[in-house]
């Protein structure tokens, strides 16, 4: 017991659920876990020994957001400054946006856990499963890829489909074949358009409540036929209207940075998104082919969605397949469908229902490859 | 013989849309509005009873290596009678259904029950056999449609019904209950309900 209160290991020992209580095991043993590593070891079996485990994992690419989070809430602040009505002052402290996105997103990041964790504790004690950590990232990444404007209730509604059907009925944390966090997004971009785009949504009007001041992001300028009159450098910056944390490209690198250091990631899906949408960009030549990396939320979905480890490619050649296609959706979509001004959700949810057949493909591919090669062999030993 | 079996059976146990997952297709297309299924459900019970009527009729008379022809050509004249009959008295809801009520041709439930049941059976029998599995369907597209039609356009029937005081307060209609994905996730969702509670017993 080094350092662990002991006031709280014995609370825990005292008040194991036995008995009557037998049926909240799991939400327990989820909240024992969560608090210290139980002592409890495995006494017979060979075991792997590693440093890495899911909570590890999934809490690295917490770590990760962060930077994305924390950049997301001053330009919620720093946008709505700029914007209202009322006169600006001389120049904005940082403190006085970072407060402003701060207290905006705290309720919906609030809403967002409570929904999502409860369902997840609901279903893990139905099933008798332990509670795994996969909502740590997904409840994190919702509030962070949905406009500051939207309705908690609508939020509540979309995390809860997207923790039900988009994961739970295919078993849970690593079964869905389905990004859970771009499931709620679509979720309410197909159910509430108004909300989720257009140029009514993504600055807040006010600290509390649903109103909009009216500015479009390059994206939408862009979809309009427009040049987004945005700076590239702006738009590298972040400070630009869009989802909560989406718009910082530096931020999200540094993200991207921590990821690929911890190898949690993969690289090759980053690097072939990039590339894809690059190559589509360059095809349509619209605006500048770098211009689809800084706008919307292109490397947001490619740092941080694409590389989900339970929905992507799992081998390295599907790895490129599928990040290369993802990038090319994703661009052939925005340039090309004015209804649908930001095509990364629906690229890799596409991609998301492909992945498997992807890696299919290339297992079967290389089965032959090596049965023709063995055939080889055998022939030329035979003679 | 036993009506209540041959009735009430395909309502829940036998289920050819929960159980047997026949029919889907024209439960996604028709439920976005509860008064089209209605109209359908009542459609392919009128179909599904008297195809098993007619069936089990001719069952000794038809050579069984064309009796999926003879079985097309009966369900089919009485699909055109229903399609004319909803022409004449309900237009606006026959342009609704459109391609649809021609379509109950190609329901699976009418010849798996042609195959399955009126040709092995007697006439009264098949025919309360297709009343009732005819009302099975019908009772899953009335769910589906009316969570659709409720969450989706906040009416029931076409008549409002979410209070206007409801959309003043922020609340707004679910329009991906509209598309057909959600009529889908719906059906998956009675289905699971269905088969939580049978596996239980």
């Amino acid at each position: 017991m080094n350092g662990k209160p002991k006031w709280l290991v014995d609370w825990f020992e005292k008040h194991e659920p036995k008995g009557r209580w037998a049926w909240l095991g799991s939400t327990y043993e989820a909240f024992h876990t969560f608090a210290f590593t139980p002592n409890r070891v495995t006494t017979s079996g060979s075991h792997v020994r590693d440093a890495i485990d899911l909570k590890r994992a999934m809490i690295t690419v917490v770590i990760a957001l962060i930077p994305a989070m924390l950049f997301g809430m001053w330009n919620i602040g720093y946008q709505h400054y700029l914007a209202s009505p009322e006169p600006l002052p001389s120049s904005l402290p940082i403190l006085t946006c970072f407060w402003f996105g701060f207290l905006r997103m705290l309720p919906i990041l609030a809403v967002s856990y409570l929904v999502g964790l409860t369902i997840e504790f609901a279903f893990a004690q139905i099933r008798h499963h332990q509670v795994n950590e996969g909502f740590l990232v997904t409840g994190f990444l919702i509030p962070m890829i949905v406009p500051v404007t939207t309705p908690l209730w609508q939020l509540a509604l979309a995390t809860a489909f997207a923790v039900v059907i988009g994961k739970e009925v295919f078993g849970g944390t690593g079964m869905n074949f389905l990004n859970p966090a771009l499931v709620a997004r679509a979720f309410l971009f197909f159910s509430y358009p108004t909300r989720m785009s257009g140029d009514n949504v993504w600055i807040a009007a006010d600290l509390w409540g649903t109103d909009a001041i009216a500015g479009a992001t390059p994206l939408a300028e862009l979809a309009a036929g427009l040049r987004p009159s945005a700076s590239a450098l702006d738009m590298f910056i972040g400070t630009i209207p869009g989802s909560t944390c989406e718009t910082s490209v530096i931020a999200i690198l540094l993200g991207a940075l921590l990821l690929l250091l911890t190898g949690i990631a993969s690289w090759r899906i980053m690097l072939s998104v990039i590339l894809g949408g690059g190559l589509m960009g360059l095809v349509f030549n619209q605006v500048p082919f770098y211009y689809h990396y800084l706008m919307g939320g292109f490397m947001f979905g490619a740092v941080f969605m694409a590389t989900d480890p339970v929905t992507a490619a799992q081998t390295n050649a599907g790895k490129w397949i599928y990040g290369f296609l993802i990038g090319a959706f994703a661009v052939m979509l925005r340039v090309m469908n004015p209804a649908y001004p930001e095509g990364m959700m629906l690229s890799i949810l596409l991609m998301n229902c492909f992945a498997p057949l992807i890696d299919h493909c290339v297992i079967a591919r290389n089965i032959k490859k090596r049965q023709r090669r063995a055939l080889l062999s055998s022939k030329a030993t035979s003679r | 013989m036993n009506v209540k079996k041959l009735l009430i059976e395909p309502l829940r146990k036998t289920n050819p849309v929960t159980v047997l997952v026949l029919g889907i297709c024209s439960c996604l297309a028709v439920t976005a509005q509860l008064k089209p299924a209605l109209v359908m459900g009542a459609s392919v019970t009128v179909v599904t009873a008297f195809s098993n009527l007619i069936i089990s009729l001719l069952r000794k008379g038809i050579p069984s290596r064309i009796r999926i022809i003879v079985q097309l050509v009966v369900v089919a004249t009485l699909v055109i009678l229903i399609d004319q009959f909803l022409k004449a008295f309900a237009y606006d809801v026959s342009k609704q259904l459109s391609v649809y009520v021609g379509l109950i041709i190609t329901n699976c439930i009418i010849m798996g029950r042609l195959e399955a049941f009126a040709l092995s059976h007697g006439p009264i029998e098949s025919f309360l056999d297709g009343v009732g599995n005819g009302l099975g369907y019908s009772l899953i597209l009335v769910i589906v449609a009316f969570f659709r039609e409720l969450l989706g356009s906040g009416t029931l029937l076409g008549y409002q019904v979410i209070p206007p005081s409801f959309y003043e307060a922020g609340y707004q209609n679910n329009g991906l209950m509209i598309l057909p994905p959600m009529a889908l996730i719906v059906i998956g969702v009675v289905l699971w309900i269905n088969n939580s509670k049978t596996e239980s017993k």
